[in-house]
């Protein structure tokens, strides 16, 4: 329908030139763009010469060297000539952060670590462990051992992971290791998206519309499109906005993570190990994310046609907002054991399916039918709360008055019943 | 090919807003609805727009029922006024004209003649919040017009306006229904209607009590309206039989009679007595009538 086209075009442009829209976005775009550049920007206040610097005082000039060389990437350790007193000096001006005071006794070394405050636990952590390490060298070999044994006493034990193969033979199908950590960590990031984005957009869909109640405008534009018809063009309108926002980040946050990636390590998708997510995974990421934005979004937009004042939307969104933190408190317990009643439980339950499927379905391997009926659930549920929230909408957009609750979703369906 | 409302009632729950009203609104005219607040106007409105649906009877139009299809051939008024605040006036009607099945430039050419005609140029770019009550009440008033409509529906158009713009509107709505628009509109103020309609209804609790031609109503009314002013006491007049009813103000009498032969009665009676300043026989106003009809005390 025509009409329904121009009330979306209308959401989605006014909504993305609207001020707070602009603002809000470029404020998140400028985090983005301090937060990849966060190393650059601490590098440039660092004063080089000062803060890494450790003066050593000390006869033994083979511990002295073994430590420089071994600390190279953290700090500069500098020989001082003169005293204990004249390294503390040098301290106190600021010229480097601490003296570190190496003795001997008994043919193994000991250390005093002088600062002048307990801040930079770092350096001092860094030399503790390297001295303990040549310690071990110096006393193994006094006592005889040989280099070969201390290197073999040190190394990790060999511990492998190996699944059961299947009995029949047939290559199994549960997911790898390199798998499940990718997905786990685009599910982390479908997780923080739903949420965000349900929290977000929905309250923005409610307050849209409780804003043209309050303005009166509602009345007119009934008049002339069907209430249905706006409320879906609406909830695509403002979706549509939102993903264009997303959209914006992502696309600044890789082009960001590309120019630093050696900066990062390993980069963005080797950290994530999204690489290693099969296809299917991301179709249904995509899936759920869709499903649990428009059935929170028709949720929205039929509680924001309740309210009367803007006002009262926040009193409204609260049970909905509930039902997010909820979803995603379950999710996020469930990452590490996706698969506990509580979560498969909740994967058929409409309001957290669209977190709590995913997550299992990214995470394990479950059959075909039971992401199928979650999906049905889904479908279903978007369905009769779009029905009931188009009768709901017709009736409670001529509905004015302070109450905001529930018994006012009756009144709203009085009003607008059918013969 | 009029506008039909045959047995329509509306109940919410217990309440019943509008109660058995069956009225016909012929095209190219005229009619006004009256009656105080409550008293079913904007939800009889609202069931012509389709918005709500009446509890039991029909409402068409050309012997149609009005739906979505149509939206583009009717204009609305709402009572409250109802624009967005923060957009433009220009961006607005863009809006809402498209939305009545316009193209963008046939709103930018009509905004323009209509602002001009309204004789406020000056706020095409302004947004709607930084407007006055009266001038956002205008550009109200362009939004309902904007498309030509078939049939317009104004709720309250005169409501918060100066009696200037009072006139201005009241032309361009008779200019309009010169031009072939159907007009339904309501008003507490009896003699907007009285001035612009042919035919009226008049309600009250959801009850239309009276309906019809005006000047038939009147002459079917009756009583007139005489006032006498003279310099001695009045007070007699109504113990003269035929006279409802006698209002005092300083040395004026304003008296409802049944018939204007009762006035020749008066004037036999108040001869002789005195120096008689004024006598004149008047039509009822609408406001009498409705007072009668509406058997309380009204405004």
């Amino acid at each position: 329908m025509n009409k329904f086209g121009i009330v979306f075009a209308h959401t989605y442009l006014s909504k993305i030139k609207s001020k707070s829209f602009i603002i809000t976005t470029a404020i998140i775009l400028a985090m983005l763009v301090v937060f990849a550049n966060i190393q650059t920007i601490i590098n440039m206040f660092d004063d080089e010469d000062a803060l890494d610097k450790v003066v050593v005082v000390t006869e033994q000039e083979d511990i002295y060297h073994q430590l420089q060389s071994t600390m190279e990437e953290e700090a500069e350790l500098v020989s001082s000539s003169g005293t204990l007193e004249d390294a503390q000096e040098v301290v106190r001006d600021g010229d480097a952060i601490a003296a570190l005071e190496i003795t001997e006794a008994d043919g193994l070394p000991a250390a005093t670590y002088y600062s002048n405050d307990y801040s930079n636990q770092f350096i001092q952590n860094m030399l503790e462990n390297e001295l303990q390490q040549i310690k071990v060298a110096i006393a193994a070999s006094q006592s005889g051992i040989e280099q070969e044994t201390i290197a073999s006493i040190y190394e990790p034990v060999s511990f492998e992971n190996e699944l059961i193969p299947a009995v029949d033979g047939e290559t199994s199908n549960v997911k790898s290791e390199e798998e499940l950590s990718g997905a786990r960590g685009l599910v982390y990031i479908i997780l923080f998206l739903l949420y965000i984005g349900v929290i977000t957009y929905g309250n923005m869909i409610a307050s849209d519309i409780a804003n043209e109640k309050t303005s009166r405008v509602m009345e007119i534009l009934i008049s002339s499109s069907s209430p249905v018809s706006q409320m879906f063009a609406k909830i695509l309108g403002i979706g549509l906005a939102g993903l264009t926002q997303m959209v914006l980040f992502l696309g600044v946050g890789f082009i960001l993570i590309k120019q630093k990636q050696d900066e990062l390590v390993g980069g963005f998708f080797d950290v994530f190990g999204l690489s290693d997510v099969s296809a299917l995974t991301f179709v249904y990421a995509v899936i759920f994310f869709l499903l649990g934005y428009f059935l929170y979004a028709t949720l929205s937009a039929m509680l924001g046609s309740l309210v009367s004042r803007t006002e009262d939307v926040q009193q409204l969104m609260t049970p909905v907002i509930f039902l997010v933190v909820a979803a995603f408190i379950i999710s996020m317990m469930g990452i590490s054991m996706p698969d506990t009643p509580l979560v498969v439980i909740s994967s058929f339950i409409p309001f957290f399916a669209p977190m709590t499927m995913f997550l299992r379905v990214g995470l394990l391997d479950i059959p075909f039918w039971e992401v199928g009926l979650s999906i049905a659930i889904l479908i279903t549920t978007i369905a009769i709360l779009a029905i009931i929230g188009a009768k709901i909408y017709r009736g409670g957009v001529l509905m004015y008055g302070s109450s905001t609750s529930f018994k006012d979703i009756k009144r709203a369906l009085q009003l607008s019943k059918k013969e | 090919m009029a506008l039909k409302i045959e047995n329509v009632t509306k109940k919410f729950g217990d309440f019943t807003a509008v109660n058995n009203l069956s009225i016909e609104i012929p095209e190219k005219n005229i009619f006004g609805f009256l009656g105080a607040n409550g008293a079913g106007k904007t939800t009889t409105f609202r069931m012509i727009l389709n918005l709500i649906d009446q509890t039991s009877g029909s409402i068409t139009w050309n012997g149609e029922k009005i739906d979505y299809s149509k939206s583009d051939q009717i204009g609305y008024l709402p009572e409250e006024r109802g624009l967005y605040p923060k957009l433009k006036v220009r961006d607005q009607l863009i809006y809402l004209g498209k939305l009545r099945g316009m193209q963008k430039k046939e709103v930018l050419v009509e905004l323009e003649k209509w602002l001009e005609y309204l004789k406020v140029p000056q706020y095409l770019d302004k947004k709607v919040e930084e407007l006055s009550k009266g001038n956002q009440q205008k550009i109200q008033f362009i939004s309902a017009v904007i498309h030509k409509p078939k049939l317009l529906i104004l709720d309250e158009p005169f409501s918060g306006l100066d009696p200037v713009n009072v006139e201005l509107l009241k032309q361009a709505v008779v200019e309009l229904k010169e031009a072939g628009t159907s007009i339904v509109f309501s008003s507490h103020r009896m003699e907007h209607v009285e001035e612009l309609c042919q035919y009226l209804c008049m309600m009250q609790h959801g009850q239309p009590i009276l309906h019809g031609d005006l000047r038939e109503i009147k002459r079917s009314f009756g009583k007139k309206n005489l006032t006498v002013q003279a310099d001695f006491d009045l007070s007699f007049l109504e113990t003269i039989p035929g006279v409802v009813k006698v209002k005092y103000f300083n040395d004026t009498a304003l008296c409802q009679i049944e018939n204007e032969e009762i006035s020749q009665n008066v004037l036999q009676e108040l001869l002789g007595k005195g120096f008689i300043r004024k006598f004149e026989l008047d039509e009822p106003s609408l406001n009498d009538i409705f007072i009668e009809k509406a058997g309380e005390s009204y405004e």
